[in-house]
């Protein structure tokens, strides 16, 4: 008890190192966990993904269109239990810095996707609309969308510009799910592209199957791919978590540097915390040679410094860790749908604190080393 | 009359474990600070060396990237016609109709599948792009199914090597070369013979039209009558600046987060610097009272331990921007979310990104060691020479 109230003395004899290491430390801790939140908010979709869900598309590639029969004949695969058409529309909303995914599903759409909660009457209303709508609440939020409002999206794969009336909005049934979608229907696309380009009409860009027992998700994927072999669209079918991993993995340099860069900020507060730590002990070998000499072991004196070292680190990692949630949830707002699920995970509040306890272990060893060692004599002689 | 530079030098020598710790904290921050910088800057000068002044690319209206774009070969033939368009050494018109598309391919090693830009080109598609030499192998035969490999495709692929057979659209392709592109976004494609890819795939029309004009001057003229003929829907665009566009949500991305946390992470280090300065005022109080009373002026003392907090900067900016230099031989590929394409670029170098870099560090030093210095110019005379 003793011990513990001179330690806590000791770290406010020099307040203002104190507060200025602390100050490092909460900067440090909060940056270090935004970073690794920014990383897991790419995950999200991956994470989202559910296990009876697979996608099937063109194996050359995303950009090559699957022809609609293929429906049917996925339909009819052994084990499959819905299947849903979609096409990635890639429409810009009055600028291109506005971006949000927009989809031309098919009606069975939602069915699949059970996390996308919409009301009865709203979805009744969009099935009975031709040019409507179901948008994401976060998309809603972002951009004011309400019931009944029209929004202009110039298409950029679908050339023209588009209207949509939006007859409802959907909410996640976890915070994981993605609320920042734009869904509209297949056929209003399919109709006006009949129309206007005849070629690119009648087609897909994915199929979601929903499988009945997701243990089958992978004799089911081999069934559907072997129907089309030696076709005209080869298929290839896989897990949507697959298929989402497959995005991230192809940013993945972004997200290594990222992650590297987020423990470099954990290496600089070491060293600023470090230089604390050697100042105060040097400033003090001389009390700590008294201290010896009245007969305390070394093992007390370390204590003494890897106590301070660590109330330091404790205070600094409280601190950050308590900024980092409404500093996350600001900046998820900000980004807007850039980042659709933006929450900071469980993981990342235990690297925090590890990370603070390693920053004050390693800060204290040199220090504690150096007073537990030292000569009596040699200490009452130095001279901070 | 000014305190020696050696008194200021020799205080930071007799801490060196201080030192060391204060100046390695603002070396990592100035390392990443130039890192992303020469990020920014790779990415730049691929996209920039991609495109050549006097050539344009004709797009789709709208498209935004040559894969969203779609050109019919009526339009293809306007363009063609257009009297800005040069005249190649045979007699024909230096243009390529060219068909891109993507295609998935394993990353070595780790076996990712990853999106690549597949491009076929015409008879004039090298000459239009004088940076491509071939460094392997041979050039495609018009007309056949064989395909050369970018540099850095070729790396990092499996089975894109020379004698490999790649399997898509619905036959399979030869590798038959492996060309150079002089670090330009080519590197990381696949070429072909456009009419036969455009079979292959089982497409009527064109992706985009690359043509050479007789002088780059000739832009807004053919670029205003493309535009503004009703029977193309078409975009008219300079290479560079078509190629620039490609990145510029990457080049943000990359801009915006490395700019941010360069200033967060420095104040981690100002901090650093700050507290290594104070302790430095607060342990030589007594020394300053003996050189003010010495006849010293309160600017000096300030100047001297400004010069100092400087200097503390100064090694740091050295050996951080030093660390970063050795990235430059890191080459980093990442997919372009605009052109939804696997690109491969390195960490450059620039003058400019050095100056800033070690302008950025001076200024982390003396931000940390103005508040320091402030206060041991204004000590005392006989406080501080009580104190000692």
């Amino acid at each position: 008890m003793e011990t513990l109230k001179l330690i806590f003395r000791n770290t406010l004899r020099h307040k203002l190192r104190t507060g200025l290491t602390l100050l490092g430390l909460v900067v440090a801790i909060l940056s270090f966990g935004l970073l690794q939140t920014v990383v897991d908010a790419w995950y999200a979709g991956a994470e989202g993904a559910a296990p009876n869900r697979l996608i099937t598309r063109n194996a050359i590639s995303l950009v090559f269109p699957l022809p609609v029969h293929y429906r049917d004949k996925i339909r009819g695969v052994e084990g499959v239990k819905a299947v849903a058409g979609a096409n990635w529309f890639g429409g810009v909303y009055q600028d291109v810095k506005n971006f949000f995914p927009q989809f031309a599903v098919e009606p069975g759409y939602f069915a699949i996707y059970p996390e996308y909660r919409i009301k009865n009457d709203e979805l009744r209303a969009f099935e009975r609309d031709r040019k409507g709508a179901i948008v994401g609440r976060k998309l809603a939020e972002t951009y004011g969308f309400k019931i009944g409002d029209t929004v202009p999206i110039r298409g950029q794969i679908y050339p023209g510009n588009w209207e949509f009336t939006v007859q409802g909005i959907y909410d996640g049934a976890e915070a994981k799910t993605d609320t920042s979608q734009f869904f509209f229907h297949w056929d209003y696309l399919n109709e006006t592209l009949k129309k206007r380009f005849p070629t690119r009409a009648s087609q897909f860009g994915v199929f979601v199957v929903q499988v009945a027992n997701a243990d089958d998700a992978a004799a089911v994927s081999v069934a559907i791919d072997k129907q089309f072999r030696n076709s005209t669209a080869e298929t290839l079918t896989e897990t949507e978590k697959a298929f989402q991993i497959g995005f991230v993995k192809q940013t993945e340099a972004l997200l290594i540097a990222i992650r590297i860069v987020s423990y470099v900020v954990i290496v600089i507060i070491l060293a600023v915390m470090a230089n604390t730590m050697a100042m105060t002990a040097r400033e003090r070998m001389g009390e700590y040679a008294t201290l010896k000499a009245l007969g305390f072991g070394p093992g007390f004196v370390s204590t003494l410094i890897y106590g301070e070292s660590l109330a330091i680190a404790l205070g600094g990692t409280v601190l950050g860790i308590a900024l980092t949630f409404p500093i996350a949830d600001w900046f998820g707002r900000k980004m807007g749908t850039l980042f659709p699920v933006f929450e900071v995970g469980n993981g990342t509040v235990m690297l925090q604190a590890a990370c603070a306890l390693a920053v004050g272990v390693i800060a204290a060893m040199l220090p504690a080393r150096r007073a537990a060692t030292v000569r009596i004599v040699d200490g009452l002689r130095a001279i901070g | 009359m000014a305190i020696p530079l050696r008194y200021t030098i020799r205080n930071l020598w007799t801490r060196k474990l201080t030192t060391l710790l204060t100046a390695g904290g603002m070396a990592l921050v100035v390392f990443v600070f130039a890192a992303v910088q020469m990020l920014d800057a790779g990415l730049q000068a691929t996209l920039v060396s991609t495109g050549q002044d006097d050539n344009i690319v004709v797009t789709r209206r709208s498209a935004g990237t040559e894969v969203q774009s779609s050109v019919d070969r009526v339009q293809a033939a306007i363009i063609e016609s257009q009297p800005e368009i040069a005249i190649g050494a045979d007699g024909q018109r230096l243009v390529s109709k060219e068909t891109v598309v993507l295609i998935t391919l394993p990353k070595r090693g780790s076996g990712v599948a990853t999106n690549i830009m597949t491009r076929g080109i015409g008879p004039g598609g090298l000459t239009l792009r004088p940076q491509v030499k071939l460094v392997e192998g041979r050039m495609f035969k018009p007309g056949s199914a064989e395909i050369v490999v970018g540099r850095s495709v070729a790396e990092r692929f499996d089975g894109a090597a020379i004698g490999d057979a790649m399997r898509f659209g619905g036959r399979d392709w030869y590798v038959v070369g492996v060309f150079d592109a002089g670090g330009s976004g080519f590197d990381s494609e696949l070429w072909g013979d456009a009419e036969q890819l455009l079979q292959a795939f089982r497409r009527q029309n064109w992706s985009a039209v690359i043509a050479r004009l007789t002088d780059a001057g000739q832009f807004a003229a053919i670029k205003a009558r493309l535009e503004a003929d009703p029977r193309l829907t078409l975009d008219v665009k300079r290479e560079q600046q078509f190629y620039a566009e490609q990145s510029e949500q990457l080049s943000n991305f990359i801009t915006i987060l490395g700019l941010t946390l360069s200033v967060i992470f420095s104040i981690g280090a100002t901090i650093g610097a700050m507290i290594t300065m104070y302790a430095a005022v607060a342990n030589r109080t007594g020394e300053i009272g003996t050189l003010r009373a010495l006849g010293f002026r309160r600017s000096n003392v300030l100047l001297a331990f400004l010069f100092e907090a400087a200097l503390l900067g100064m090694v740091g900016g050295v050996v951080g921007l030093a660390l970063a230099a050795l990235m430059q031989f890191v080459e980093i590929s990442t997919l372009n979310w605009q052109s939804f394409s696997e690109l491969a670029f390195r960490f450059t170098l620039t003058p400019a990104i050095a100056a800033k870099t070690i302008v950025f560090a001076l200024l982390m030093g003396f931000a940390g060691g103005f508040l320091p210095a402030l206060r041991a110019a204004r000590l005392k005379i006989v406080d501080a020479l009580r104190a000692a």
